[in-house]
């Protein structure tokens, strides 16, 4: 082979710094193609919500914030008022809230504090299938077997011993909000469970060490514990709420559906979620289509405010112990 | 003085003991609609479970018998849908806040996928409602399969994230080291690694999207008949045990469970090899 001998560069030294950056087409395409993506993953919550804004307007046109508070749903009238909806999410929730907190802390406490390892892991398996089962499901169970139980027996013995509370008053439906409140507590447990078994287990264990080394018992370290991650527990609870005001086809199933606004746990009721599912696909008015979409832009503004609030917390809560 | 010494101290320790049978109470209450649910759906379940269910069609109203082949293929037609819609956005993104995520945009995307993932199902099925059924002035497959894709996309993007950080980073370093470009070293290295996380974890999405009703209720609609074109409403297992739970028919009722069964299985059965295949990745670190 001819051809002039290749000439060698004599070696050059520039500090590191000195270099231009090492430019490689592969790396920029690729990285700005998957930036794309999270561009895309980005902007999906706005965009919907700019839909449902823009969907919403005749029906905020038409009525401002009388929506909120009007008890009127009359599709002949072409008026709508979504307050019984409103109370019946709140209340199914705030009673799923009250069933499943304590029940989702004691299980927390129970999986970061005193179990070994070998129970913990398959307990924590057992919660994340709870979570993993379709809602579609706990409805099918909701209606077969915890709403004929409740019709036969919790019903009838929570209006003997506690009847003369407005809450227990009234026939035993078994359909109603008390099954809502109850189906949705199990719904919400796993969340609630594993948050708080989360922010429990980030407590650093010096202070479960100091606490028993000055001779408190097992219950007085884990109450310290736990007043260490009260703000995480919020947390945890907040986004149970989230879970439960969306939370569509296991209530629709089981609350009995009908607008009505009554103190009595055992009376029907009907939620924000269910008369989207139930009446959307047979909406026929521009103002009815217009009034659930509202109501769906008040859960999803609801929700992302929650979502948003319990992720900062039990993000802050988690961090402050991880950097300490 | 000693007394009340002993006194106070039984009164701890009994505190405890009471405060820790509380603990282990809640835990099996909390286990126990598991339990149910899961006997429920295998003793009702099973019993309808047969042949016909998966290859027959819907019988009419007052006709024992049937399945809800038409179901299955429209339930996996509409989970297809979404995942040619969720899975490239949803892996691409999860890639991205893995490779390059770790600056102010990164935290933020990370943080719109947690908020978003607590959305409501219904809410994104307004949306699909309103992006695809109000133009096209019909139901439609299409936007059925595009309000499961929407749901699937915070959940992919963040596994596919937190599959690709259990790769050790001495892979990286040792790949970049040999002069391979970061593209490369992530497209040939990195992902080959956390593939079967990707895979499972994704599947897993895919599944939770297939259990889903709410959003399909108003956009897929449902369909009794057999249907393959995604121009049309179908019918989907989900809606189908809603139709057939509600239905004053035992017949149907009892499909409604099989289904139902059908479900939680899958569920079930990816559950635990993702747990399977995460704990090895686990252990290699």
């Amino acid at each position: 082979m001819g051809g002039e001998p290749k000439s060698i560069s004599p070696p050059i030294r520039v500090s590191p710094a000195a270099l231009p950056p090492r430019r490689n087409l592969g790396d920029f395409v690729f990285k700005y193609l998957t930036m794309l993506f999270a561009i895309v993953v980005f902007s999906i919550v706005f965009l919907m919500a700019f839909e449902m804004y823009k969907g919403s307007q005749p029906s905020i046109g038409e009525f401002g914030w009388k929506f909120l508070t009007n008890t009127t749903w009359d599709p002949v009238q072409d008026s709508y008022g979504a307050l019984p909806y409103i109370y019946g999410t709140v209340v199914s929730s705030l009673l799923a809230l009250i069933i499943a907190v304590p029940l989702g802390l004691g299980v927390a406490v129970l999986l970061s504090e005193l179990t070994p390892g070998w129970i913990e892991t398959p307990m924590s398996f057992l919660v994340e299938l709870l979570a993993g089962i379709p809602s579609i499901v706990y409805g099918l169970w909701g209606i077969f077997v915890l709403v004929p139980w409740l019709r036969a027996s919790v019903e009838p013995f929570l209006a003997k011993s506690l009847g003369y509370l407005p809450f227990f008053k009234g026939a035993a439906y078994g359909f109603g909000m008390l099954a809502a409140g109850v189906i949705l507590a199990i719904m919400i447990l796993p969340i609630i469970v594993s948050i708080s078994r989360d922010v429990l287990k980030s407590i650093p264990n010096s202070q479960r060490e100091a606490a028993l080394a000055l001779g408190a018992t097992k219950w007085e370290s884990t109450k310290i514990v736990l007043s260490g991650a009260r703000s995480g527990i919020l947390g945890a609870a907040l986004l149970g709420l989230g879970r439960a005001l969306g939370e569509t086809m296991a209530v629709t199933m089981v609350i009995g559906n009908r607008p009505d606004i009554s103190a009595s746990l055992f009376n029907p009721a009907y939620s924000m979620a269910s008369v989207i599912a139930n009446e959307f696909s047979e909406a026929t008015s521009e103002l009815y289509v217009s009034s659930l979409i509202e109501i769906a832009l008040i859960l999803f503004v609801v929700t992302i405010i929650l979502n948003a609030c319990a992720r900062l917390i039990v993000w802050s809560v988690t961090r402050k112990f991880q950097t300490a | 003085m000693k007394s009340t010494g002993t006194k106070k101290y039984i009164w701890r320790k009994s505190k405890n003991v009471l405060m820790t049978s509380l603990s282990i109470l809640s835990g099996v209450i909390v286990i126990l609609p598991l339990i149910l649910i899961f006997y429920y759906a295998l003793a009702q379940g099973v019993s309808a479970l047969n042949l016909d269910f998966f290859t027959k069609m819907p019988k009419p109203v007052g006709e024992l018998g049937g399945g809800m082949a038409n179901a299955l293929v429209g339930t996996a037609i509409l989970i297809g849908l979404g995942s040619l819609v969720g899975l490239p956005v949803g892996i691409f993104a999860g890639i991205y806040l893995a490779e390059y995520g770790d600056n102010p945009f990164g935290s933020s995307v990370r943080f719109l996928t947690d908020v978003q993932s607590g959305v409501p199902s219904i809410v994104i099925g307004v949306v699909a409602y309103i992006l695809f059924v109000l133009p096209m002035k019909h139901f439609s497959a299409l936007a059925g399969g595009a309000a499961l894709g929407l749901l699937m996309i915070p959940t992919v993007t963040r596994t596919t994230e937190e599959m690709i950080r259990l790769v050790p980073h001495s892979y990286r370093e040792a790949s970049l080291a040999l002069g391979v470009p970061r593209w490369k070293t992530t497209l040939r290295v990195i992902l080959p690694t956390a593939l079967k996380g990707i895979t499972t974890g994704v599947l897993l999405a895919v599944a939770r999207a297939a259990g889903e009703t709410a959003p399909l209720l108003f956009t897929a609609l449902g369909n009794r008949f057999w249907s393959t074109s995604i121009d049309q409403p179908i019918g989907s297992l989900t809606v189908f045990i809603y139709d057939y739970a509600k239905a004053p028919f035992e017949d149907w009722n009892r499909q409604a469970w099989a289904a139902a069964f059908v479900l939680i299985a899958l569920i079930f059965i990816l559950n635990v090899v993702f747990r399977i295949v995460t704990r090895n990745k686990y252990a290699e670190r």
